[in-house]
């Protein structure tokens, strides 16, 4: 038997590698991608799933690629199915181009993310992530509504500084503005998950976190969990929240700090942390001596004179 | 002691006596049956006597003052000092302090004789093969323990809002099933095959420190029985990671978690430095850099992360002990300590740790593949980089645990760069794996499937790892179940696929009996399905929005919490088959092994079986390295004689010197 042409193997699995690649990338742009967590309901929620359908088309052919390889090699060169026993070859024990190509590649794969990563995180002020108190990235706008979310075991609860820091278990925001969440803890480390908001902020004690995000014209219903293990009814820590649209969210918040003014009065005024800290072991509500009615870091909130 | 190695010697080659008797101390004659001396059950008298001892103490000490827990109405200072005292006297039950303590008083300390027998197996034994089957046992326990945990957590979330179990015993299995796999894995395979593969693949009598090789397995075994008595005290309601303030209001387990990170940590560091300085200095003669095996490299990876991370852990565990018991201050920001130093102590070790559980993994492939593929390692020295760059890196990313922690915000840049440079020297191991299947001769043996299976687990793995690297993803991915499926697929579909790989490669070695194939691919596949089938449909579970660690979710997800469910009950199920073929081939049915069943070039692989006390009759001249497959001119990887290839090898070790392991 006359020898048959060796078999071109890598032009073989590239071209496998490129056809399902070509197809399957745009098939889960178009009909994944719409689709995928958090969704599209603020600035945030558009970034986490715009940056996970880049990074999806990205992994997508090199995990193909490395399942093509794998098939290929264990389907051509298996032992049961004949064949002379392999003869080490000066490149079988390693190929400097192969290997400088292989490492370049990674590393111009990794840097690009490392990029595209740190405009993603930068530029969307944050992208919904807990920055702490001195937040470095914030938006340019100065028109941010300022929501308080405090966490304690085991549930949450929101202040509206803005709003005669009236407290209530309802999270109720306004269509296309800009929120600041101002997270903390009464006890231990909690987590603030709004899930469709693309907002996660850890909530400590004596800490105030903050994160921010937009939102956009959609209303609805949105989720919250808390997202960090905190004790035994961790599980059962979640409410609901509304985005409502300016209007209605006016009128809702005017009517509650009406309504709730009495037992705002009762509450400890309004501060940035709950917790006595060394400075203020017998109380104090506020540790670092700052201000929370301070225009510049509330954005025009007024203090209420009772 | 003659040892027939089965090798007839080669003409010219000198034969004799040359080497085999050894200088030793005397030893005294012992002449009362092994159950009389300290083993397993003084060990364990010991322990007992040694809890009730600390637990009076601390009752004497502190029972005046209003303890930190509360809840469980236990005294925490009664309950860690109990734990203390327990593991002292286990450790003096089972005689590890016999010889610092015969030292401290200036007499010359006994060292027994080498024992025979199934007895040496409960005994505090010096010798590494003894150990390393010690940690084997142990970590197999270790793990079927913490994997009924795992179904039992399955258990719960089968249905969203219905209850199996009340919130705090849920909590309380997940906190025990997370604490003792990481424990596990820990020493998974530094433990068993580092122990006891080192020095025959190295060619060495033993490894470096006897003692403090067993001692490490002792405090591990230590470790198991520790974490165990969270459940009696109530649990804690922290999950693996411990983070301060709840580790501070929480009740008597959390004591459990804390000395138990302390006591495993201990023999962690003893056991990562044993294996560093043996591979350091105990190579033998001949054995380059470039020629010591890849699994010897990921354990000398390996153990520099073991030496270098673990003390912070049991630094930050001791600080959590203080909290709890004298009142100190260290995490309770009220009192001017921080939670945060918690959370940044625990993931400097934490992060570390996750490559601790990976690198072996890698190390185990890379050393089959050459053996099922007859073929040299591809990229040997970019195996042996890749290894030690990750190790390197594994240093500096521990803060993308924190990225919406609120901790030095403004450093998330730079945490996503390490984070994602890391994936470059993994992308190193794939690169030898996948180089070395081109043109091979692929022969699907069990451990060869396990090799392949760990290649495509760790990929999804590792891939999902660059998602959580992004911070704009990971603020919907964080502490999700996407994280969980994420290290699972690492962890579990890395190093435990890879663990059990060495399981069926390296049994014949170290038992002289081969488990059977045929079972052992039914174990594979059905372990592969269901691995995939239970932690896939969790990255969808997370990307949906479940948290992890929670007993209630949403009702529109529990369709893919069933079918993970579903997964976890028939994982179980396949290990079931893997020890039923361990009882059968070792037990009922014992099948003698052929000596070198994978025809491996491995120096692991040249020397008897059972291999003897001393290893190796004469310390080796190591030749080459043991991945010439299908080399046109095979060479030998080393000459056991030890004679004439001194010369070629121009090693300047005298090969005679046996030195006494104990």
């Amino acid at each position: 038997m006359p020898d048959a042409p060796a078999p071109r193997h890598f032009r073989r699995m590239v071209a496998v590698w490129f056809v399902l690649s070509a197809v399957t990338d745009p098939l889960f742009y178009f009909l994944a991608g719409p689709h995928i967590p958090p969704g599209k309901m603020t600035s945030s929620a558009n970034g986490a799933q715009f940056d996970f359908n880049v990074l999806f088309i990205i992994a997508l052919p090199v995990v193909i690629a490395v399942w093509v390889y794998l098939g290929y090699a264990i389907w051509t060169w298996r032992a049961s199915r004949g064949g002379p026993e392999p003869v080490a070859g000066p490149y079988s024990r390693g190929h400097l181009g192969l290997q400088t190509g292989w490492i370049s590649v990674s590393t111009v794969i990794v840097l690009g993310l490392f990029v595209f990563g740190t405009y993603e995180l930068v530029v969307p002020a944050g992208a919904g992530g807990g920055e702490g108190p001195n937040p470095i990235w914030s938006p340019a706008s100065k028109q941010i509504l300022p929501v308080q979310v405090i966490a304690q075991q085991w549930m949450f609860t929101y202040r509206y500084p803005t709003y005669g820091g009236f407290e209530t278990r309802n999270l109720v925001l306004p269509a296309d503005t800009n929120v600041a969440f101002h997270v903390t803890s009464l006890d231990v480390i909690h987590d603030f998950w709004a899930y469709q908001l693309g907002v996660k902020a850890d909530a400590n004690p004596g800490q105030d976190d903050v994160a921010y995000t937009s939102t956009g014209s959609q209303l609805g219903r949105f989720m919250v969990r808390c997202d960090e293990l905190c004790g035994i009814w961790h599980g059962a820590m979640y409410n609901t929240g509304h985005i409502e649209s300016a209007a209605a969210f006016q009128s809702w918040a005017t009517t509650q700090e009406q309504t709730l003014a009495a037992t705002t009065k009762l509450l400890p005024p309004f501060a940035w942390t709950y917790t006595p800290d060394a400075n203020g072991a017998d109380g104090g509500f506020y540790p670092d001596n700052r201000d929370p009615y301070n225009k510049v870091e509330m954005y025009g909130a007024q203090k209420v004179t009772s | 002691m003659t040892i027939d190695s089965g090798r007839r010697p080669a003409a010219g080659e000198p034969v004799g006596d040359v080497g085999v008797t050894r200088p030793g101390p005397t030893r005294r004659p012992t002449s009362r049956p092994a159950w009389l001396g300290q083993h397993l059950g003084t060990a364990v008298v010991g322990a007992v006597a040694g809890y009730a001892v600390g637990h009076w103490l601390g009752n004497q000490i502190a029972s005046a003052y209003p303890n930190t827990a509360g809840a469980s109405g236990l005294n925490d200072t009664a309950v860690v000092l109990g734990l203390a005292f327990g593991v002292v006297g286990w450790l003096a039950g089972i005689g590890a302090l016999n010889y610092p303590l015969a030292k401290l008083v200036g007499r010359e300390p006994v060292t027994p004789e080498p024992q025979q027998g199934w007895m040496r197996y409960f005994k505090y034994s010096t010798d590494h093969k003894v150990v390393g089957m010690q940690y084997l046992v142990t970590v197999l326990v270790f793990f079927f323990t913490a994997g009924l945990l795992a179904m039992a957590i399955r258990t719960e979330l089968l249905t969203p809002a219905n209850h199996f179990f009340g919130p705090d015993i849920y909590i309380a299995v997940v906190g025990e099933h997370g604490t003792m796999m990481m424990m596990m894995a820990s020493s998974a395979v530094v433990g068993p095959l580092g122990n006891y593969l080192v020095p025959l693949m190295i060619g060495s009598r033993r490894t470096a420190f006897p003692r403090v090789e067993a001692a490490s397995y002792w405090f591990f075994a230590a470790g198991y029985l520790v974490i165990l008595t969270a459940l009696p005290l109530g649990g804690f309601p922290t999950g693996w990671t411990g983070y301060a303030p709840l580790q501070t209001q929480s009740a008597g387990g959390m004591d459990s978690y804390l000395v138990g990170f302390g006591v495993i940590g201990i023999g962690m560091i003893l056991a990562g430095f044993n294996l560093a300085v043996t591979i350091i200095h105990f190579r033998a003669p001949g054995m380059t850099w470039n020629r010591v095996p890849v699994f010897v490299w990921s354990m000398l990876a390996t153990a520099a992360l073991l030496t270098l991370a673990t003390p912070t852990l049991v630094a930050a565990g001791l600080f959590g002990v203080l909290d709890r018991t004298a009142q100190t201050a260290f995490y309770v920001t009220e009192h001017g300590g921080s939670q945060f130093l918690w959370q940044n102590l625990f993931w400097f070790f934490g992060h570390p740790e996750v490559y601790i559980m990976a690198l072996p993994g890698f190390g185990i492939v890379a050393e089959m593949l050459p053996v099922f593929t007859r073929k040299p390692l591809f990229g040997y020295r970019v195996a042996a980089a890749g290894m030690l760059g990750v190790a390197l890196l594994s240093f500096f990313v521990w803060q993308h645990h924190l990225f919406q922690s609120g901790i030095n915000p403004d450093m998330r840049p730079l945490f996503m760069l390490t984070t994602e440079l890391i994936s470059i020297p993994t992308g190193f191991i794939f690169l030898v794996g996948l180089g070395t299947l081109y043109k091979a001769r692929i022969r699907m043996e069990v451990p060869m499937l396990f090799a392949l299976g760990m290649y495509f687990n760790f990929l999804i793995g590792g891939v999902t790892g660059v998602f959580l690297s992004d911070v704009p993803v990971n603020v919907t991915v964080h502490g999700s179940f996407f994280v969980m499926a994420h290290f699972h697929y690492t962890i579990m579909g890395g190093l435990i696929f890879a663990l059990f790989g060495g399981i069926y490669y390296w049994t014949p070695k170290m038992t002289g009996r081969m488990l059977d194939q045929k079972w052992g691919k039914i174990h594979f596949w059905t372990m592969f399905v269901f691995f995939n089938l239970t932690f896939f449909p969790l990255f969808i579970v997370g990307l949906l929005g479940q948290p992890r660690r929670v007993f209630e979710y949403a009702a529109n997800l529990q369709v893919w919490n069933d079918i993970s469910s579903t997964g976890a009950f028939l994982l179980g199920a396949s290990f079931l088959i893997f020890v039923g073929n361990v009882v059968w081939t070792m037990v009922i049915n014992p099948r003698t092994a052929p000596a070198n069943p994978w025809a491996s070039n491995g120096l692991e692989w040249q020397t008897p079986t059972p291999v003897p006390y001393f290893n190796f009759e004469r310390i080796p001249v190591v030749l080459n390295d043991p991945y010439h497959y299908g080399d046109p001119e095979p060479a030998p990887v080393a000459d056991l004689g030890a004679g004439l290839a001194m010369a070629v090898a121009g090693a300047t070790a005298d090969p005679s010197t046996g030195l006494d392991p104990r």
